[in-house]
């Protein structure tokens, strides 16, 4: 039993010393995170910079973008004026910063409304996606990672190192079309393109924006399945990318855990296989794997870019491509800001969760 | 075995015999590992089929021939044709020239502006770094295929605009490792010794700490390249990379599109090349790792 209290005492911090000692480990905590912060601060910056960069300085001239290149000299001007070209570039820069932090990301040419009201609109549909995505990558990754480390060698774990090079290999739209022939055409498991059959349409009302949700919600469990059939495939295809990457870092982890001593130790004592895995190789290795899951979430969240062109899924990825093609440039940055932060907020959230959780890291 | 002889010498009389000698022992530790070799078959195979494209397709890549439209693979049309009769294993071959393309071209580009970016900060320390290393870490915590779609939303469709978008989203990976390695290779004696002979820091950092940056960088560049191929097969797909009539894997899926239901070789053939090339790249990037850098080597 004093190997297993070892390596909870090893996975879990531990309030234990006198009182001076927790104020100055309070203190240290609170500088990291601050430190954290700052960080966080600096990079959200760094990518409104990009962003001002991409829509003001790389396009010959935004200004055109607008009026159109027929416009008479005039009313080119007062455009110009307008939008603040008239201004420094730093200038420039502070007012869309100040813009962007109220809230105010500048109008959609394509749908005429703004466009932080259209991104609120789309987002959940993405959110509902990667994070089915997430749960079928967790569930059967870090089981997948786990047993391949344990038989180091085998054909198990032959056939998880492919699959995990895979992830990094097959283009996610190529896999969402191959599933949509087979799984919807072919096969008639799924349900096609789109949330729900058109039947379905707009008749729940949107509580959560998650339609899983809210149907259940409603009480319309025709509704529930019938957006069960239709996210399944999507889901199943980020799943896939998460769970080759997921069950790739666990074998990884995993396999530097067994070679330690302390799980012969175990072996020699005579605990179990099972025990040996899960409780005494597994749980050290908990808190990087929250950093890879996080990773990994985050990373569905550009995946789903590419999936919901193939699925007609109305997220945030089929806006910004039809942005795209419209050379919508407001929608386009909007889109890349809300992503690029979600993105690096997931990331610093992981981060801060590793330092929390991990007393080595403080 | 007179040659093997004269490349394994212990003491190599010249510079030439002794990285000859190393490239045949790297070229022989690489062949005794299976995965690497098909990596590197596949590479090769790449190449040929882009140098040799004119002999090996069956039929022009752009030729249309309504009367053949959307044929399901044939003994004459080995991956079937498309939507305007023409064959898509032509295509997929003449595609493969633009895939190497791609790749060549982000590599000469991203690798040698991530190298010295990393050099530098790494060599001059103190502001330099926190400067270009701040630069650095921000584009890192951008989603790359989102940074290339942004990128090339500004710049306009095309394939040279991709191009220089995924440049603008891999090169800061490769400054982070020139930097790491720079900062181990620059307090060694050798560079002390040169400093201290007088060399400038230009001379420094381009004579001895580059070309000792390089063996890490081919690893890192070759791991990459399967990111670079679906990030650029992704572009094509949405609209934004490659043109039509240009044969590019992505572009041709994304004309498929319409017909997956039906006739499901369409999408289905050029996505088969894209995987098979990147997973070759992904084995020749990891058996690299192996040789070249024997600590990683046993965990993966």
């Amino acid at each position: 039993m004093a190997s297993e209290t070892d390596s909870a005492a090893q996975a879990l911090p531990t309030g234990s010393g006198g009182s001076p000692r927790n104020a100055r480990q309070a203190w240290k905590t609170l500088k990291g995170v601050l430190g954290v912060l700052a960080a966080v601060a600096f990079t959200f910056l760094g990518l409104l910079a990009i962003t001002f960069f991409i829509g003001r300085v790389v396009p010959i001239d935004p200004v055109l973008a607008v009026v159109g290149d027929r416009a008479p000299r005039a009313v080119y001007e007062a455009a110009r004026i307008e939008m603040g070209l008239d201004k420094p570039l730093i200038v420039q820069f502070f007012n869309y910063v100040g813009n962007v932090l109220t809230g105010d990301l500048g109008m959609s040419v394509s749908t005429g409304k703004p466009v932080a009201e259209d991104l609120a609109r789309v987002f959940p549909a993405t959110l509902e996606m990667a994070t089915l995505g997430i749960i079928i990558g967790v569930l059967m990754g870090v089981p997948m990672g786990v047993y391949a480390a344990s038989r180091q060698g085998s054909l198990l774990d032959q056939v998880i190192r492919v699959v995990g090079l895979l992830g990094y290999s097959v283009p996610a739209f190529w896999l969402g079309l191959v599933g949509l022939a087979l799984f919807y055409a072919k096969l008639q498991w799924v349900g096609g393109p789109g949330r729900l059959d058109i039947f379905y349409d707009g008749m729940v009302d949107p509580v959560t924006g998650l339609i899983l949700i809210d149907s259940l919600i409603a009480g319309e469990t025709d509704i529930f399945f019938n957006a069960l059939s239709h996210i399944a495939l999507p889901a199943a295809v980020l799943g896939f990318f998460s769970l080759a990457y997921i069950a790739r870092m666990t074998r990884s982890f995993m396999l530097d855990q067994l070679a330690q001593e302390y799980v012969t130790t175990a072996r020699v004592k005579g605990v179990s296989e099972r025990l040996v895995l899960w409780r005494h190789a597994f749980r050290p290795i908990l808190v990087p794997l929250i950093t890879v899951i996080g990773l990994s979430y985050a990373g569905l969240l550009e995946g789903s870019v590419m999936i919901e062109t193939v699925f007609s899924w109305p997220g945030i990825g089929n806006y910004l491509t039809t942005a795209l093609l419209n050379a919508d440039m407001n929608a386009v940055l909007g889109s890349t800001l809300v992503i690029g932060a979600v993105f690096i907020g997931i990331n610093k959230i992981s981060d801060v969760l590793y330092r929390v959780l991990d007393p080595r890291a403080r | 075995m007179i040659t093997r002889d004269w490349l394994l010498d212990d003491s190599p009389t010249s510079r030439l015999q002794a990285r000859l000698g190393r490239s045949y022992r790297l070229a022989r530790s690489l062949m005794r590992n299976p995965l690497a070799m098909v990596g590197a078959i596949i590479v090769l195979t790449l190449i040929l089929v882009a140098l040799f494209a004119p002999w090996i397709a069956t039929h022009s890549p752009v030729g249309q021939d309504l009367a053949m439209r959307l044929k399901p693979p044939s003994w004459d049309n080995w991956m079937g044709t498309d939507e305007l009769g023409r064959d898509i294993w032509s295509r997929v071959v003449y595609g493969a020239r633009i895939t190497l393309m791609i790749v060549a071209v982000v590599a000469v580009l991203a690798a040698p502006v991530g190298l010295v970016i990393g050099a530098v900060a790494g060599y001059f320390g103190g502001w330099t770094d926190r400067i270009l290393m701040g630069i650095t870490d921000i584009f890192l915590s951008m989603p790359k295929l989102i940074l290339a779609l942004a990128f090339v939303a500004a710049l306009g469709p095309g394939i040279q605009n991709a191009i220089i978008a995924i440049a603008i989203a891999t090169w800061p990976g490769y400054a982070r490792i020139a930097r790491a390695e720079t900062l181990t290779i620059r307090n060694s004696e050798f560079v002390a010794a040169v400093e201290l002979q007088g060399a400038s820091s230009f001379r420094v950092i381009v004579n001895h700490i580059l070309p000792l940056c390089t063996s890490s960088m081919i690893i890192r560049v070759t791991l990459d390249m399967a990111g670079i191929i679906l990030t650029a097969a992704g572009l094509g797909f949405i609209g934004l990379g490659a043109q039509p009539p240009l044969p590019e894997w992505g572009a041709m899926i994304s004309r498929g599109r319409s017909f997956i239901l039906d006739q499901w070789w369409v999408a289905t053939m050029p996505g088969f090349a894209i995987v098979i090339v990147s997973l070759g790249f992904c084995f020749l990037g990891d058996g690299l790792r192996d040789v070249l850098d024997p600590k990683h080597g046993d965990r993966q």
